[in-house]
């Protein structure tokens, strides 16, 4: 299977300018590598680095060095020298990421916020919409909450929001930082379902998966973070 | 979008008598981009904003801008008339205070038909309905179409001010703290109205702000100004989560989260 993302020797710190200039070693050129259907697990304890990998491969971090290379139509983009508004691109129609945060213009309704992403990606304004509709129901909001903003939902709920505008779109590329977390029992089920999917319909899959349940269902190989990243 | 910029910055230097308020600066904005500048007051923001957009002449630099047929003006370069006749059509600016940036003695209506007419509108019912639709989508009550802008709250001026710019397509637009004084409700609206016109229209805007989580929602791109000079540029996200200039830091942990 083609290789779809490829991080090669990152290393990535934080100095912090404003406390000692403490400088926080956290990658320590990493490699790794994620083919179309396979879905890779990050595991290890807090604060390892897990997530600052998927940030990185996002775009959201910048690595000190090493390159980070995602397959885009026949062309490898290295993120980590990429513009910014390449990475803008590849974020519409390549790479899709679930985080913890829900970030919505205030006022947008929950159905607009799903059916943007899709827009984004190239659907039209009544295709967007019929696949918002369906993933929204997917993701079991009820209808009555679709012309609202996600702003005032619970958080169980703006998790599915999140979910729901990430999966709206077939992104070749997923980044998933805990999709199950604050969702119970039922719902966990139903994400866990859409990344099998996701996978199966050949997406490269790099993901988070604190719920070892969860873990087990949609993974196919893990890493053990623990082991190659050299925390100083 | 295009992979050419729609204006180009060249070490751009202004400074006030002896007190240099803008220092080799260099930016580009692409069609459809939306940049947010920030940086603690009295950083350059405005001083930059002007020396862009026409209004002050840079001491040093240059400004180059691509205009609907492809080719590139030396903006600073080009006569007067050229450059006015570009702040009235192509570009819109709108001013810290909106009071710079509205006509008093005119109507709000009027107000907002001027920029139509600019481009050569005629027909005066058209001209007073796209002033009401104008009104509306930025929440001001069509019905007060022949109210003067001091009959206005400063928060109503400055949505006046707004649709009094985008009312003409520009391509361009320079906002000089376009939300500041808004209540978070209409602010929300006018975010969601500038990120639609540039998804939607391709339209570039340059928003100088103090709020970083306004920055966050709307801008692509991001440029932290501080004494004159831009210390970190980049994407939007990355410059908030990663940001590496010691200022940039502070600026970053000194709200709550964006
Ligand atoms: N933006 C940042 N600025 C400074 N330090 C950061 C930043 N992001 C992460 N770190 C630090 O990098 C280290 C790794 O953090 P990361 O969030 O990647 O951990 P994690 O493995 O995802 O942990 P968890 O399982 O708790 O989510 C931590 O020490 C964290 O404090
Ligand atoms: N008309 C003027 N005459 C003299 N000095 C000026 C003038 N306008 C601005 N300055 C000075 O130039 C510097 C930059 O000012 P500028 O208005 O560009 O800052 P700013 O970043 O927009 O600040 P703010 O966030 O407060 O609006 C400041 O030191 C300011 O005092
Ligand atoms: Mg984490
Ligand atoms: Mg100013």
């Amino acid at each position: 299977m083609t290789s779809m993302l490829r991080l090669v020797d990152v290393s990535k710190s934080f100095v912090l300018h404003n406390q000692g200039g403490i400088v926080l070693r956290v990658l320590d050129r990493l490699s790794l590598e994620v083919r179309a259907q396979e879905c890779v697990a990050l595991v290890g304890p807090s604060g390892i680095g897990k997530s600052t990998i998927l940030r990185i491969a996002h775009g959201n971090y910048a690595p000190d060095s090493g390159r980070v290379i995602v397959a885009a139509d026949g062309r490898a983009t290295d993120i980590a020298a990429a513009p910014p508004r390449r990475i803008l691109a590849l974020r519409r129609d390549t790479l899709g990421h679930v985080s913890q945060f829900l970030r919505v213009i205030p006022r947008v309704p929950s159905i607009e916020v799903v059916a943007e992403a899709a827009r984004d990606a190239g659907a039209t304004p009544a295709e967007a919409r019929a696949r918002a509709e369906a993933m929204l129901a997917r993701v079991g909001i009820p209808e009555r909450l679709w012309p609202l903003s996600p702003t005032t939902f619970s958080g169980g709920e703006q998790q599915r929001i999140n979910i729901a505008r990430v999966f709206v779109v077939p992104y070749p590329v997923l980044l998933l930082d805990e999709p199950t977390a604050s969702l119970d029992a039922e719902n966990r089920r139903i994400v866990v379902g859409l990344v099998r999917e996701a996978r199966l319909r050949g997406a490269a899959i790099l993901g988070i998966f604190h719920d070892p349940e969860a873990r087990e269902a949609v993974a196919t190989s893990e890493i053990d973070c623990t082991a190659v990243l050299r925390a100083a | 979008m295009t992979d050419l910029p729609l204006l180009t910055a060249t070490s751009l230097s202004y400074a006030y008598g002896r007190r240099m308020a803008c220092q080799d600066v260099d930016l580009e904005i692409w069609p459809g981009e939306v940049v947010a500048i920030v940086g603690e007051s009295g950083s350059g923001k405005s001083t930059l904003l002007g020396c862009l957009s026409g209004r002050l002449r840079p001491d040093r630099g240059h400004v180059a801008y691509r205009d609907r047929d492809g080719a590139v003006l030396d903006v600073w370069a080009e006569p007067e008339a050229r450059r006015r006749l570009l702040m009235r059509t192509d570009w819109g600016m709108v001013h810290q205070n909106p009071r710079d940036g509205l006509r008093l003695r005119v109507s709000a209506g009027g107000n907002v038909g001027e920029r139509l007419m600019a481009v050569g509108a005629r027909h005066y019912g058209d001209i007073r309905q796209a002033a009401q639709a104008w009104l509306e989508r930025v929440e001001i009550d069509p019905a007060r179409v022949d109210d003067l802008p001091l009959a206005f709250s400063g928060g109503m001026q400055q949505r006046l001010q707004i649709a009094r710019v985008l009312v003409s397509n520009p391509r361009l637009v320079f906002m000089d703290e376009p939300t500041g004084g808004l209540d978070v409700s209409v602010q929300a609206r006018l975010l969601d109205l500038i990120r639609g016109l540039s998804r939607d229209l391709g339209l570039s805007a340059l928003v100088v702000t103090h709020d970083l989580a306004v920055a966050r929602l709307l801008a692509h791109r991001i440029v932290v100004m501080r004494g004159g000079g831009i210390v970190e540029h980049g994407l939007t996200d990355r410059v908030l989560d990663d940001p590496h200039h010691p200022y940039t830091q502070l600026l970053v942990s000194s709200v709550l989260p964006a």
